[in-house]
């Protein structure tokens, strides 16, 4: 069935309605960040800052350590994608492909461990890496990221993992592939795009991620870029908005960037036509 | 090739992460951890030069900067006392001290602080931090909250400006917002977002207490004639006369600025710090002043929590903790401390130095109202929190949008709020 200009132009419209509405904190954002405080108290703001200035950005840099921080940010989310899928792509085979009840019961595990809120687990947390003494340091966070990621990066590796047809490895058996070279050379490739799209979402949890930072890290030279974004808010909700917008905006940057790089990776239709059906 | 060489990386990055730190155990060097909530430019810098300068002059307690936040102090602090984590020496507010000073997380002051400070800070002040019969924080920079006033405005409409000799009382104050108003401008703007402790601190004013304690130690809600002027008036000045938007009751204190500036609102209700970024964003030319809050029967007073210092109950060098509060509030830093902030100080030696007592930014208006402040009712009260979130911050906000009456107002307060500090009081 064939959609009528009307319906291709409708669909465009609701694209583009769809981009403004994602697009428009992230633009917003800018804006307020090349401001000036007299500006920023405008009754009546403008998309394009009027004396646009880099004063913000000197000041979040000269009030906070950005930089430091950004960069254990970049450790603690780059370890933590890289472990997360590193330990999620073999037990996502062995949930997709092995149905039995042991696999059905971690299925089950996994989508209640999605139900426990952040604030039921933070202390008995806090006392489990005391006592490993990691307490005030990036691997005990980049544990808890992997931890906090792993359910989801699991239970959304095991959907790739269906999705590469059966028979291909079946194939791969018969031409006199043993299990470790269909897997190497036939199924991992084919899971590429999936283990991208993991690692990228165990990447950005970990980059926006607050909470965890905030107690877990206590010394001022590791802490993550989220705790120190908040050092520009102050007592009842006051914030500093100028320098504020310019260290979040700078905050955004890694993601956009690890995000244009990987997704022409995350392509579709790569097993289109593997197998008939 | 690539991968394993990104890989790579990104372990040896992890191990070099690991090896970060260091302390100085072994070295007979005590090191103190002060974690403070200083968040303005200046205010930071001071705080900073302060523990500078303390390292300078101290070369056996070194003291390590660690900057807190606000927005997440709470949790951030209660998470590490269960942990036993805690920084030494803790910047909070007093409102915010009930729960961790019942826990047995704080120490008790009264015998690690010298008699200078005890002396130099009014025991009205003292009493925001003290819970039972201890004293769990060193209150040290406190705030009034003020009208700031478009001056030119007011001058333009002739009416009388209120002085802290001479304020205007609640009345006096809805006739003249009601004066000022109209043609889409307004005389005040009321940004209640946190409507309980804005309520409760300006009542104090026409002798509202809300919360009694009676002879068994328990305390009780009970809104009685004098907790009624300050919600009337607001409620009022919104529903009835039109002189305050009802569109703002649920914003910020900066929201309220960009329409202050452009003359809608002749007055915004706010903390006296706020003048800083009042000096920040006004346009050029704006004329503003600082005015008292109106009063009532008991004259200016309004309730505080102020900023405190408090010490960790696990601190195992609570005396060289005390001896850093005690550096930090000298006289004259506990000046640089309230000019950074933009806040009055609690000592009476700093309140009476000339720097705070200069016309420029209104700095004289706010120091005469220093001692009219008296400590939050509710601070001291257990299961405040809930009462404030569940039961009084609901009313309070329906009540002023005009969804509710005064009755239920003062039913929902009562009835409601007093089953909830009854769980808390058994």
């Amino acid at each position: 069935m064939r959609t009528g200009t009307a319906g291709r132009v409708g669909q465009y419209l609701a694209l583009l309605a769809y981009l403004v509405f994602l697009a428009f904190p992230f633009l917003w954002l800018v804006s307020t960040a090349f401001k000036s405080p007299r500006e920023l108290g405008s009754l009546h703001p403008t998309w394009i800052p009027q004396e646009p200035t880099l004063a913000n950005f000197r000041q979040a840099f000269d009030e906070q350590p950005l930089l430091r921080a950004a960069g254990n940010s970049l450790l603690a989310a780059a370890g933590a994608a890289l472990i997360a899928v590193l330990v999620a792509t073999p037990m996502a085979y062995v949930i997709a492909r092995h149905r039995t009840p042991l696999a059905r019961a971690a299925t089950g595990w996994v989508v209640v461990s999605q139900a426990f809120p952040l604030v039921l687990v933070i202390i008995p947390l806090f006392l489990v890496l005391k006592n490993l003494r990691m307490i005030d340091s990036l691997p005990g966070l980049v544990l808890v990221y992997v931890v906090w990621a792993l359910p989801f990066a699991l239970w959304m590796l095991a959907g790739y993992v269906r999705a590469v047809p059966v028979e291909l490895e079946e194939a791969a058996a018969v031409d006199g592939a043993g299990r470790l070279r269909t897997l190497v050379s036939v199924t991992a490739p084919l899971l590429a795009p999936g283990i991208v799209a993991t690692g990228l979402f165990a990447f950005i949890t970990a980059w926006n991620e607050f909470f965890f930072a905030l107690v877990l890290l206590k010394s001022p030279e590791k802490q993550t870029l989220p705790v120190v974004l908040t050092h520009f808010i102050g007592a009842e909700g006051v914030a500093d908005l100028g320098p504020l917008a310019a260290a979040a905006f700078l905050a955004t940057l890694p993601s956009l960037v690890v995000f244009a790089v990987i997704q022409r990776r995350i392509t579709s239709g790569m097993l289109a036509g593997a197998v008939k059906s | 090739m690539r991968t394993r060489w990104t890989v790579l990386l990104v372990l040896t990055l992890l191990l070099a992460g690991c090896t970060g730190g260091g302390s100085d155990s072994g070295t007979g060097r005590v090191t103190l951890r002060f974690q403070s909530l200083a968040w303005q430019e200046e205010s930071v810098e001071i705080n900073k030069e302060l523990v500078r300068e303390w390292n300078a002059s101290h070369p056996d307690v070194k003291v390590e900067y660690v900057q807190g936040s606000w927005d997440s102090v709470h949790d951030q602090l209660l998470t590490s006392f269960e942990g036993g984590e805690a920084p030494d020496v803790i910047h909070d507010a007093s409102d915010d001290l009930a729960d961790f000073a019942y826990g047995g997380y704080l120490a008790d002051l009264t015998d690690l602080l010298p008699e200078r400070l005890r002396a130099d800070i009014p025991q009205r002040s003292w009493e925001t931090a003290t819970f039972g019969d201890g004293i769990y924080g060193v209150p040290f920079l406190q705030e009034p909250r003020v009208l700031i006033a478009n001056a030119t405005w007011l001058k333009e409409a002739g009416v009388r400006i209120p002085t802290p000799q001479r304020p205007w009382s609640w009345a006096e104050f809805r006739e003249i917002t009601e004066q000022l108003s109209g043609d889409g401008r307004y005389g005040v703007a009321w940004p209640l977002k946190d409507p309980v402790s804005a309520t409760l601190n300006l009542s104090l004013s026409a002798g509202g207490q809300l919360f009694h304690r009676g002879a068994d130690g328990k305390v009780t809600v009970r809104f009685e004639a004098g907790d009624e002027i300050v919600p009337r008036t607001v409620h009022d000045q919104v529903g009835k006369d039109g002189s305050a938007p009802a569109s703002l009751l649920g914003s910020g204190g900066s929201d309220t600025l960009p329409g202050f500036f452009a003359g809608r609102y002749a007055m915004v209700p706010l903390g006296f710090s706020y003048r800083q970024q009042i000096v920040q964003q006004a346009p050029e030319g704006f004329d503003w002043q600082v005015l008292p809050a109106p009063a009532g029967t008991d004259g200016l007073t309004q309730g505080v929590s102020p900023q405190t210092l408090s010490i960790a109950e696990d601190s195992p060098h609570r005396e060289e903790a005390a001896a850093f509060i005690d550096f930090l509030l000298r006289p004259s830093n506990m000046v640089r401390l309230a000019l950074g902030d933009w806040m009055l100080p609690t000592g009476t030696r700093a309140l009476a130095d000339p720097a705070l007592h200069t016309p420029k930014d209104d700095w004289a208006t706010g120091t005469a109202l220093a001692a009219h402040l008296r400590p939050a009712p509710a601070q001291s009260v257990r299961g405040y929190p809930e009462w404030k979130d569940k039961v009084a911050t609901p009313a309070f906000q329906e009540y002023y949008s005009g969804a509710i009456g005064l009755g239920e107002l003062r039913e929902r307060l009562e009835e409601d709020g007093n089953l909830v500090l009854a769980r808390y009081q058994r």
